[in-house]
């Protein structure tokens, strides 16, 4: 039996409840049912709002405190990730950007990554293409070409039929087939360059 | 085992008093907490190299000679030396220099400087920063060990027939410590000439360092200098001392909430959970110092900072008397107890100077 895959949704909603929260669940959901009878999956929620002064804490000293590093290490070993933020000011908010920026450079290096992001209308929804899309791209991450926007009023009638719940089912069977296919994450730390080879490298050039 | 200080040389303004000191007050007071540090029984001051404003030590050597002349004990040593933007022939003189003017008391730990400009100002690129530290280092140990050299290599104008000079004191090269606080590479060029290696480890936790340390002790046994136990470790640790801890902590935290590293970020409290800082009496200093041999085995040197962050001058001598008196001693003591017997001291030119002559002895015996 394969072991289960591991899923982090991060979420940077700020407010409790939270609709970008509720939205990192469903997608969690759809993945989860979408990879039903193929594998198992255990989901892990980050929030972003507990982790906001760790999080300011790191950039000011450079290392993560107990419960960042925790969160830090779940993202590094997730076998996909969901990451949901609202939309602040045209983009990404702050502190979604700032987790990502004290988050290894290396850690998403080839790990399949939805992304979505919850804002008042939907005139908002292009941030996910001009803002996240770019930002994983940075992070070699292999992002899903489903990204799902949910404006205040897709919660409400209209959101469900025509709107967000076929979208969360596209893209949570988009993650799925990239997880399906995903062999088990290699966890090996990374190998030190024996010196003689550093030195010949510079020989070489 | 070797006790001292390290000093960043940073020109802060106090902020219990708004008072600046001036670039020549500090460099002064860098110079009195030397004298101190040997006055009061340490082993080890070392300075760091800056080379932009609020740092004062962009030129340890001529700090150093002129401490050297002011002592008579104290080994003079850096924290760091920039192995990727100094010229290495130009570190090869001068530090041979300063091991004359010093009669020997003098070793140097190597580093890469992680502030940007630096590299395009001394005409290189911080992209290249491991490639150069290798490079520069693999030039600097040929002219301490061969007399004629002849280099070429990627980031220096070549050298035809070139002879350092001076020569090294008695012909013995100082001793090298690399200092890391990320890089696995220097661990392992630390590992593999067999030189010091420094964990820098007071901003951060002890987890990640006790990764890089034991890469080095590793691959210091892989290359046959020794067991891993006899690698050759350095640690730094940062202290603020009163009697009383709850003087200690009041009398701080003002300098820990403004300082130019960590300030403003995590609380002192947090802080000294996460990191080395003990902030406090001298026997939770010792308490926690002794730790360190837990987290990294047994080890060689341990720098204390004591003098940043607008700390006046008079407090941080008051700093190296409690080190002196009540400190030290009893960490000489309770690191001594169960120390393995194979585990060396750290190197110093007499033990170097030692060393090679017993070498040359049986060399001879065997003719």
């Amino acid at each position: 039996m394969t072991a289960p895959l591991k899923l982090v949704a991060v979420s940077a909603g700020l407010s409790v409840p939270s609709s970008t929260r509720l939205l990192a669940d469903r997608l969690a959901g759809a993945v989860r049912t979408a990879l039903e009878g193929r594998r198992e999956v255990e989901v892990e929620v980050v929030e972003l709002r507990g982790l906001a002064r760790p999080i300011a804490d790191h950039l000011v000293t450079g290392f993560p405190g107990p419960e960042l590093r925790s969160a830090l290490e779940s993202v590094e070993a997730a076998d996909g990730l969901i990451a949901v933020t609202p939309v602040f000011s045209a983009s990404y908010s702050g502190l979604f950007k700032s987790f990502f920026d004290v988050l290894d450079r290396e850690a998403l290096t080839g790990t399949p990554v939805l992304i979505a992001a919850t804002g008042g209308s939907a005139r908002h929804s292009l941030a996910l293409e001009h803002a996240l899309r770019p930002l994983f791209a940075h992070l070699r991450a292999v992002v899903a070409p489903t990204a799902v926007f949910a404006a205040s009023e897709d919660w409400g009638p209209g959101g469900d039929a025509e709107g967000l719940a076929p979208r969360i089912a596209r893209a949570g069977g988009e993650l799925a087939d990239l997880l399906a296919l995903r062999p088990p994450r290699p966890r090996a730390e990374p190998e030190v360059v024996p010196f003689e080879q550093q030195l010949a490298a510079l020989r070489a050039g | 085992m070797q006790f001292g200080i390290f000093t960043v040389g940073d020109v802060t303004e106090d902020p219990t008093t708004g008072r600046t000191p001036s670039e020549h007050e500090r460099i002064k007071a860098m110079v009195a907490i030397a004298q101190k540090a040997e006055e009061v029984g340490l082993d080890v001051f070392a300075t760091g190299e800056h080379h932009n404003p609020p740092f004062v030590p962009s030129s340890p050597t001529t700090m150093l000679g002129h401490i050297a002349a002011r002592t008579d004990r104290l080994i003079l040593s850096t924290s760091t030396t920039l192995i990727t933007t100094n010229d290495p022939v130009k570190i090869a003189e001068d530090f041979a220099m300063l091991q004359h003017l010093a009669d020997g008391r003098v070793d140097l730990m190597l580093g890469r400087g992680n502030t940007g400009p630096v590299y395009p100002w001394f005409g290189q690129d911080i992209r290249q920063g491991i490639p150069l530290a290798i490079e520069n280092y693999a030039l600097l140990h040929k002219l301490w060990r061969e007399d004629v050299v002849d280099w070429k290599g990627r980031f220096r104008t070549p050298l035809q027939g070139f002879t350092s000079t001076p020569r090294p004191l008695d012909g013995v090269p100082p001793f090298v410590w690399h200092g890391s606080i990320r890089s696995p590479e220097i661990a392992e060029q630390a590992a593999y000439y067999g030189d010091g290696f420094f964990a820098n480890n007071i901003f951060w936790p002890k987890e990640h360092f006790q990764r890089l340390v034991n890469l080095y002790r590793e691959r210091y046994a892989h290359y046959g200098h020794g067991t891993a136990e006899q690698a050759v470790v350095g640690l730094g640790g940062q202290v603020f001392m009163r009697r009383n801890s709850q003087d200690a902590v009041r009398e701080f935290r003002p300098y820990f909430d403004n300082a130019p590293v960590y300030g403003h970020g995590p609380s002192l409290e947090e802080f000294t959970e996460q990191t080395p800082l003990t902030v406090g009496s001298p026997q939770q200093v010792i308490d926690k110092t002794l730790t360190f041999r837990e987290t990294f085995g047994d080890y060689q040197r341990q720098l204390f900072l004591v003098d940043h962050a607008g700390l006046p001058l008079k407090t941080v001598l008051e700093q190296l008397d409690l080190l002196g008196e009540e400190v030290v001693p009893v960490l000489r003591k309770e690191f001594a107890n169960g120390r393995p017997a194979g585990v060396p001291e750290a190197p110093t030119h007499a033990s170097l100077l030692a060393q090679r002559t017993a070498a040359e002895n049986t060399t001879e015996e065997a003719r």
